[in-house]
């Protein structure tokens, strides 16, 4: 090669490889985003200045404005152990599949007599399912009648099975009457479940409040 | 692989040829970690935050706390985000306490109130200390009282300032015919004034 070619050369920085990088990384973060499941209903959480994440393992108990609960789980491994445990106690007869469903499905609300139709529809029709909440009754100590209180025991139960003892989230809409909701509360403590945590969005702490100072007292 | 060099290792071309094809990827690029930091930031911002709360347990039934009035402001909520207030328990029906009407807003709202209350009971430990039922130990006590027409965010908001306000004890309890008629009073001067 003859000296006098090197002027030649482009003095441009090849971007290809950086374009490489970013959309290597764009591609990682769009598929490791969770997206939210499918929720069969909306919820509107109030806001709270707390910090504090979601639980890992939680169980999730969701209420729409009307007071309706639906139950869900985040944690596929003790909701297969549970609702096979479910299908065999309460005679579900759930096939296989109809399970496999129930572990990667979204929150159910409904009773446990509409568990096996729901199951066994397919993913566009299940979400158009006319769900009516997972029962509650005021008699809150008999498992017949309270099913809320028998998915919490199973859901709990499993998790405890796989070392992985779950919260108990509720996260219900602002507009939810709170008379419901007090009612949910008050099931859980009369079986001995007096944890919570509450879902709400995040929101600024005022400057200047006494969570402000005490905030900067940790910082600095 | 982006840049085509048409022209390229052609000897004795014209002057054109120094041109360079290259597609310049600065903008590409430039999108590429524009759209990195909006995924990044939204994975983490989305994750909603939650607020941890324990009931009283029944089945234990611990030794009940007395309230001492000075220290006592009741939080009655109400319909429509109304929130009601009046300083100590509100036990002596001889003497029914002064209610006031109020809401959640930041400024001139039940905030200012709770941060009155806190006031209210460091002054008066200061003045009355040594005397019979002041301990240095009292501190500024909330009852939360929301009525049944009140929602899940009128609770939720309530307990919020007793964090933004630091209020470390504080409970919610059920609503009694008393709270609910003061209330009512609390409406009738509010209406027969306007």
């Amino acid at each position: 090669m003859p000296k006098n070619k090197l002027p030649r050369k482009s003095t441009h920085i090849d971007m290809t490889a950086m374009c490489d990088v970013a959309f290597l990384l764009l591609t990682f973060f769009m598929l490791a985003t969770k997206f939210k499941p499918d929720e069969p209903v909306i919820v509107t959480t109030p806001s709270s200045i707390s910090q504090i994440k979601i639980p890992p393992n939680a169980i999730l108990l969701t209420m729409d404005p009307k007071g309706q609960v639906f139950f869900g789980y985040d944690n596929t491994e003790a909701k297969a152990i549970m609702i096979k445990d479910m299908s065999e106690s309460r005679m579900l007869n759930l096939t296989p599949e109809e399970q496999q469903q129930f572990v990667i499905g979204a929150s159910f609300g409904g009773s446990l007599s509409q568990l096996k139709e729901y199951l066994s529809l397919d993913p566009y029709e299940r979400k158009k399912f006319p769900f009516k909440g997972v029962p509650i009754n005021d008699s809150s100590s008999d498992l017949t009648y309270n099913e809320l209180v028998y998915w919490v025991q199973s859901a709990r139960s499993a998790g405890d099975n796989i070392g992985k003892t779950p919260r108990i989230c509720i996260k219900a809409d602002s507009k939810t009457p709170y008379p419901k909701v007090k009612k949910v509360l008050d099931i859980l403590v009369d079986n001995e479940i007096d944890r919570f945590n509450l879902i709400t969005s995040a929101e600024a702490i005022p400057s200047g409040s006494a969570a402000d100072i005490a905030q900067q007292g940790t910082d600095g | 692989m982006a840049d085509i060099e048409v022209k390229g290792g052609k000897k004795g071309g014209s002057k054109r040829k120094k041109l360079s094809t290259r597609v310049d990827l600065t903008p590409m690029v430039d999108l590429g970690f524009l759209l990195i930091t909006f995924f990044m930031f939204t994975t983490t911002m989305a994750k909603p935050k939650t607020m941890e709360i324990i009931m009283p347990s029944k089945k234990k039934t611990p030794k009940p706390n007395k309230v001492k009035d000075y220290t006592a402001m009741t939080i009655l909520l109400s319909k429509k985000n109304k929130v009601y207030y009046y300083y100590g328990i509100g036990s002596d029906p001889a003497n029914p306490p002064k209610i006031e009407l109020t809401d959640f807003k930041p400024q001139g709202g039940l905030r200012d109130a709770i941060i009155k209350l806190k006031n209210n009971v460091a002054e008066y430990k200061q003045v009355n200390v040594n005397q019979p039922g002041v301990e240095a130990s009292d501190e500024a006590t909330i009852l939360i009282k929301p009525d049944t027409n009140s929602t899940y965010a009128d609770m939720v908001n309530s307990l919020d300032e007793m964090q933004i306000n630091g209020i470390e004890t504080y409970a919610l309890i059920d609503i009694t015919k008393e709270d609910r008629s003061f209330i009512k009073l609390k409406d009738n001067v509010q209406s027969s004034g306007n």
